[in-house]
């Protein structure tokens, strides 16, 4: 395979605070001072030396080492700030290396935003012309593609129409739709695609990938988005504090940033708020706490795949005359597995008994056998029927899917377990891993 | 060694190379760029209320009108035997161009900040765009001149129009390269020191009593002459006088010593520009 991008002890340094004094006036005071040999005004107090002003800095990266070939997706993980926008930045000519050096082969074209430089006034068909020319292209390889990337926007009815008047989805699709026309050598994305309906963010995933698999383009992308990532890339780097952690196969890479990024953010065994108005939950009902047990009623964290998880949670009803209906969401890697509900689905939503005032405390046991080894989050939600599901959640915690607690699940020695004495492991897609009663008889 | 170089098609280091033939090459490239910048502009010109265009003919209308009172009437500054208000509106229109195009290059990285992070391009596109979509205004301004030249020649002042006014092109294309040399060079500094962008208004007025547009250049003593023609603007306004109204001091000498100056001014605000370009982003 050809070697596209060579990046060598890449470095990039950020003054932090003012650059510089900011101001003619004040270089010009110090410029002054020290031709009188006075002491400089504007220089740190027991300080006389200029360059000590500007040592507050910040590495945003440091030394990189990186080689990039011809045809593969490159996926950049890492948490906010360890440098993943940096290193599409100065590959884009953005902003240049504070050291080192990178080579290059072949035309760039970077979308680190979409849409940029649209201007509103103008209609959609002359900010295609203004963003393809601004990215390298010539009017006239515009006007071949022109058609294509009008219909790929799906865009025929509006295209001159001033994007003043457009959606902001419409926006998006058009920003897209010219990057993804550009048939750069490389293609550089940032981020792009958490904008967008579903429809579309599935169309421009495809587009990159069979830009690269055709055409053998090379395409480097920054997502949080380990979906996207996981369907697209084929091989992930991560980036922690400026710093390259690990490159290597997509799955693998993913699995290890997800646990990584776990070890910090999540939270064990019991999680407890005091009874107060911060509280998560509304004006009806508010958590007090979470907590995972086993069998013999003691809060763990660690659960054998043949014990029991007992999930309890406690809550305040606050207000009279409601109906009340809990919800887990079990996660494993940031993917929903499945949700559990409880016993108010034995009768009709919305004609159940109301709940008085006072402390509650919902029990959820999940059989043995039924995870899969790893770690397991838990969303809760807590549903006021009746209504509709939006307008009658009352609690949803976390509001995003990280977890309001997890739990470890552990493999044992033994064979009594899912899998038995099945020496291999499972389908790492499986994300259940449950023990039936699957029997093989002679007939 | 150097076919290993060659493999590569680009290479980003730290190396601040002054001057990179490649960069003429690349702005050839995005001329296309160019052409689509002026047509935002124009189109959003176009599409501006009745105010903004009337603005064009109203400024120097006014500022005529004001020098033609203050300096003409009250002062009694000498005009070269033309009529003041012909002779002060020449001055006017040429350096409202001049001053339009400074004051859109001079700020261009501080206007241009959202974009300029976002996506490379030759930043001297938008300069050169700038002051393209500025000749609108000086066609506009220059309509206005031409009405009142007609007015006062056909009402017997002593004008002659002759075939020298062909040369205003070529004046256009000074006043263009000059305040190309002088933005370029001012938006370096103003990247860097931002009180400066607050002066700048200041100091193109204050430039404009230094240029002979209130008073004609046969006033200035002549030990201070040089002075005078090392600002570059003095040659653009007396050639400019010179075509349309057919009365001028200016010397060869002074062209070319305004000449000089010009050039040296680009060259170096080029080379500032270029440096500020590559790390600019960082500072905003």
């Amino acid at each position: 395979m050809r070697k596209v991008i060579e990046v060598n002890n890449l470095t990039k340094e950020y003054k932090l605070g003012t650059i510089g004094r900011g101001t003619l006036y004040r270089d010009l005071q110090s410029l002054w001072a020290r031709i009188r040999n006075k002491e400089d005004p504007n220089s740190i107090i027991g300080k006389s030396d200029i360059s000590s002003f500007d040592k507050k800095s910040f590495l945003a990266l440091k030394s990189i080492n990186l080689d990039i070939f011809e045809g593969e997706i490159i996926g950049i993980i890492g948490a906010n700030g360890a440098g993943k926008s940096t290193i599409l930045k100065i590959l884009s000519k953005i902003t240049g290396p504070t050291e080192g050096i990178i080579k290059i082969k072949g035309r760039i074209a970077s979308l680190l935003e979409v849409g940029t430089g649209f201007h509103t006034e103008l209609t959609g068909r002359e900010n295609i012309y203004l963003n393809a020319t601004m990215n390298g292209l010539s009017i006239k390889e515009i006007n071949k593609k022109v058609d294509d990337i009008i219909d790929f926007a799906g865009l025929e009815q509006f295209i001159d129409t001033p994007v003043k008047r457009y959606s902001s989805g419409m926006f998006v699709r058009l920003g897209f739709a010219v990057a993804a026309f550009l048939e750069p050598d490389i293609l550089i994305v940032d981020e792009v695609l958490a904008v967008g309906d579903a429809n579309f963010q599935k169309k421009a995933l495809n587009k990159i990938e069979s830009v690269s698999k055709n055409k053998k383009r090379t395409v480097l992308f920054v997502s949080h988005n380990m979906d996207a990532v996981e369907k697209l890339c084929t091989s992930v780097i991560i980036l922690d504090k400026g710093r390259v952690i690990d490159k290597g196969p997509t799955k693998n890479m993913i699995e290890k940033y997800l646990n990584e990024k776990n070890d910090i953010r999540k939270k064990f065994k019991k999680i407890t708020w005091e009874k107060s108005e911060l509280n998560p939950g509304g004006n009806i009902v508010r958590l007090n706490s979470i907590e995972t047990k086993n069998s013999n009623n003691i809060i763990i964290e660690d659960f054998l795949c043949n014990e029991e998880v007992i999930i309890e949670t406690n809550f305040t009803v606050l207000k009279k005359g409601f109906q009340i209906s809990c919800l887990l969401e079990f996660y494993c890697n940031d993917k929903l597995i499945f949700q559990t509900f409880d016993d108010y689905i034995n009768g009709e939503w919305g004609k159940q008994k109301n709940y008085d005032l006072g402390d509650y405390k919902s029990t959820c046991i999940i059989p043995k056998n039924i995870f899969k080894i790893g770690i397991i989050d838990i969303n809760i939600i807590i549903f006021i029927p009746p209504g509709s599901y939006h307008d009658s959640y009352q609690v949803s915690y976390p509001t995003k899917s990280i977890g309001a607690i997890s739990f470890n699940i552990k493999d044992i020695e033994t064979f009594d377990k899912s899998s038995g004495s099945y020496p291999f492991n499972l389908n790492k897609d499986a994300i259940i891993n449950p023990k039936v009663d699957h029997k093989i008889k002679k007939i | 060694m150097k076919n290993n170089k060659d493999n590569w098609d680009t290479i980003i280091d730290t190396k601040r190379s002054l001057f990179d033939i490649s960069f003429f090459f690349n702005l050839y490239k995005y001329r296309d760029l160019i052409y689509m910048f002026v047509k935002r502009d124009f189109v959003t010109f176009y599409k501006q209320t009745i105010l903004g265009p009337l603005w064009y003919i109203v400024q120097p209308l006014v500022n005529t009108l004001v020098f033609t009172v203050i300096f003409g009437n009250l002062a009694k500054l000498p005009t070269d035997g033309l009529p003041p208000f012909i002779f002060y509106m020449a001055g006017n229109v040429i350096w409202a161009y001049f001053a339009a195009c400074l004051n859109l290059t001079s700020n261009i990285f501080v206007a241009n900040a959202g974009l300029f992070g976002k996506v490379h391009f030759p930043r001297l596109t938008v300069p050169i765009a700038n002051v393209i979509i500025s000749l609108l205004q000086f066609a506009i301004q220059f309509i206005i001149f031409t009405l009142f030249l007609m007015y006062f020649i056909y009402s017997g002042s002593d004008i002659t129009l002759s075939f020298n006014v062909l040369y205003l092109p070529l004046i256009l294309f000074y006043v263009a390269f000059a305040s190309l040399g002088f933005g370029m060079l001012i938006s370096a500094i103003t990247a860097k020191y931002r009180d400066l962008t607050f002066a700048m208004s200041f100091l193109i007025q204050l430039w404009m009593y230094v240029t002979p547009i209130v008073y004609p250049l046969s006033l200035v003593p002549d030990n201070y002459r040089i002075f005078v023609a090392l600002n570059p603007m003095t040659s653009a306004v007396e050639i400019f006088k010179y075509i349309f109204l057919g009365e001028s001091s200016i010397t060869s000498n002074d062209i070319i010593i305004g000449l000089l100056v010009t050039i040296l001014v680009f060259i170096f605000g080029f080379f500032a520009f270029n440096r500020v370009e590559k790390n600019f982003m960082d500072t905003v």
